[in-house]
């Protein structure tokens, strides 16, 4: 998709047009439903959608903590688009990133002998590592044993939550903690470089960055077209002599790693300490961010920003107009089933 | 770890208990069963049975207990977003898994909108009485079995006379056999004047009915509260015992049981004190549910026109 070149100006503006109109219709229809819903419960929802603007722009320091949720949203919707080009319906990103945040902790909290210019690549690798494992579990299974990877991957998530709760709550629990459930504090350090001071704003989001032009890079390669075919289908690639196991556990690999490096970038960038609850919610998002941004990259990072400022702005919606942030939850579902449908509502109108 | 508390009045407990934690995922893969057979795969069922959760909980609460209407709301509610499936994947023949999925994520955030907004963020949640136990009169008295399945409360009856019912409608009626013919061969049910998405459209729905109900036994036939993302993975769980029984019913009803127990072993240890963090006994019913998975799925049969959107002269 997306990816013809030599095209005049005119077509290329209507074709990216013809895009984004559908994407841009489907928020603004999701988001006067929610509205209604609002209003059907005796809610003022201009109130509640101006409180949502303001907590996501408010002022600068709410426009970099949108920034510094659009971080992970970024990476795990790559993560996500990855898998969901080769047609593995991967929706364990939460457990990924879990468990990407559990290794690369550990790694820092066991190795910190080491020299930073050292430790920091090798917990980078953790996080990598961590989610691949998780997320290449599932791949294995579907490719392999034929296992479904929306069951597997979702059950994954739960074990990678238990997990992270038995974790914090034992062996890697902060004896200094006053009994909180968390890890020790990683060295100051590790900690990635702030990039606006004052704000929370760090060098995780340059990584976010960054994997844009390698996804897109990704994608002319023959590993993305490899990808590509085994996910337009599986017979196909089979008679085009490509291996669609491999494949599969190819893609189950990269996806969980990417994921599992959004869990290191919240740990290094944001949390400084493993805790319980890192990602709730964010493996949905993340399904809902790439297939708003049509799994293309650079259609991803608008709708992951979009989605950073509704939840930074949620947030502050639930704070300060009482109205819940599960509002956001809704719009996002809302948005899936409305992106899937308007091939069917165009069709029509064009006929 | 205190072994001596492992006596007869244990053993029941824990076979007890494995029934009624089987309930909400018979009921959830029974209605499945329907849509599966039929040629849809509504991987919505988590959402779905969240509403109805919800609903149910709303309509008991709202009426002063009346669980009757609870059980009647939480009905309506799953018919009504499996009407959304169907929309989705018949009419519009999206992608299923991707309609199912922004389902469960609509129903989870929308049952948790509607929660907060009726009650508000409260100390102590709302609660309801749920359903009694109903002895059955003489069966009770049977020594371990009346205990175990006839002491429960009208729900799991339902579930468990649900059953049989459903496998005699699926493979005994002339509906069971068109519901299994739409989604083995659409074309030639299309040429025999047989309406393949009117088929579609019932089966889903009573796929969305019994979804729902499962719910609803989650909220107001075991717990009498509500509360976020309460099914806890029960809708996936559901279509993987699905998977398990090979799309037929009876054999549904021993998937469940399987999870059931395996719940309830979870739980049972935990009282007993089991040298084992609880964090880890929690994991127990994934953990289970993978391996069930990947020991069925490799000879599982799916139905030859599987999450297939019916076109009219295609192949």
């Amino acid at each position: 998709m997306a990816l013809e070149t030599t095209h005049d100006n005119k077509t290329n503006l209507k074709r990216a047009w013809d895009q984004l109109f559908p994407a841009l219709i489907s928020i603004v229809i999701a988001v006067i439903i929610g509205g209604l819903l609002l209003v059907a419960n005796g809610r003022d929802p201009l109130a509640a959608y101006l409180s949502l603007w303001q907590g996501a722009f408010g002022s600068f320091g709410r426009f970099t903590e949108t920034l510094v949720k659009t971080t992970p949203f970024l990476i795990l919707a790559i993560s996500v688009s990855l898998s969901f080009r080769c047609q593995l319906w991967n929706i364990g990103a939460e457990g990924q990133l879990m468990v990407g945040a559990i290794l690369s902790t550990w790694v820092a909290l066991t190795f910190v002998s080491l020299p930073v210019y050292l430790l920091l690549p090798l917990t980078f690798v953790g996080g990598f590592l961590g989610g691949a494992i998780w997320s290449g579990i599932a791949g294995a299974l579907k490719a392999y044993l034929n296992a479904n990877e929306v069951i597997t991957t979702s059950m994954l998530n739960y074990i990678a939550f238990y997990l992270t709760a038995y974790l914090v709550n034992g062996p890697m629990k902060d004896p200094q903690g006053f009994n909180f459930p968390q890890s020790p504090l990683i060295e100051s350090a590790l900690q990635l470089p702030i990039l606006v001071h004052g704000t929370r704003l760090n060098a995780g989001f340059l990584v976010a960055l960054l994997l844009v032009p390698a996804a897109i890079i990704f994608w002319r390669s023959s590993a993305g077209f490899r990808t590509e075919v085994v996910g337009a289908s599986r017979r196909v690639a089979k008679y085009a002599g490509l291996n669609v196991v491999s494949t599969i556990v190819f893609v189950s690999i990269l996806t969980g790693g990417l994921a599992g490096i959004a869990g290191w970038g919240e740990i290094f960038g944001i949390q400084d300490r493993l805790i319980q609850n890192i990602a709730t919610g964010w493996g949905s998002l993340a399904i809902v961010i790439a297939l708003l941004g049509e799994l293309h990259p650079l259609g991803m990072v608008v709708a992951a920003f979009l989605f950073a400022s509704m939840v930074v702005g949620g947030d502050a919606m639930q704070r300060n107009a009482g109205v819940p942030f599960a509002l956001v939850d809704v719009i996002q579902g809302i948005v899936i089933l409305l992106i899937l449908a308007r091939s069917y509502f165009f069709a029509r109108r064009a006929a | 770890m205190n072994l001596g508390l492992i006596t007869p009045v244990f053993v029941i407990g824990i076979l007890t208990a494995s029934i009624r934690l089987a309930t909400p995922l018979l009921l959830a893969a029974l209605g499945e069963v329907f849509t599966e057979r039929s040629g849809i795969l509504n991987l919505g069922l988590e959402g779905i049975m969240l509403m109805g959760a919800l609903t149910g909980f709303l309509g008991a609460y709202w009426t002063g207990g009346n669980l009757w209407v609870g059980l009647l709301f939480a009905l309506c509610t799953g018919i009504v977003f499996a009407l959304l499936m169907g929309f989705m994947s018949i009419t519009a023949k999206v992608n299923q898994v991707v309609a199912g999925l922004g389902i469960t994520i609509l129903g989870g955030g929308l049952s948790t909108l509607l929660y907060r907004l009726a009650f508000g963020l409260r100390s102590q949640p709302p609660t309801i009485k749920i359903f009694p136990d109903v002895p059955i009169p003489l069966l009770s008295k049977i020594p371990l079995l009346g205990q175990i399945l006839f002491t429960q409360n009208i729900l799991v009856y339902a579930a468990l006379i649900l059953t049989p019912i459903a496998w005699l409608i699926l493979y005994r009626t002339p509906f069971g056999l068109a519901v299994r013919a739409v989604g083995e061969s659409p074309d030639a049910v299309d040429t025999r004047g047989i309406n393949v998405s009117g088929m579609r459209y019932l089966a889903i729905m009573i796929g969305g009915a019994l979804a729902g109900l499962g719910g609803a036994y989650l909220s107001i036939g075991s717990l009498g509260v509500f509360w976020t993302q309460m099914t806890a993975g029960s809708g996936f769980i559901a279509i993987a015992v699905v998977v398990f029984s090979r799309w037929d019913p009876l054999r549904s009803l021993l998937g469940a049981l399987v999870f059931g127990f395996a719940g309830a072993l979870q739980l049972s240890l935990q009282t007993l004190n089991a040298p084992v963090p609880s964090e880890l006994l929690l994991m127990l019913p994934y953990v289970i549910t993978i391996l069930v998975l990947v020991g069925v799925s490799r000879r599982a049969e799916f139905p030859a026109a599987f999450a297939v959107p019916y076109r009219r002269g295609e192949e």
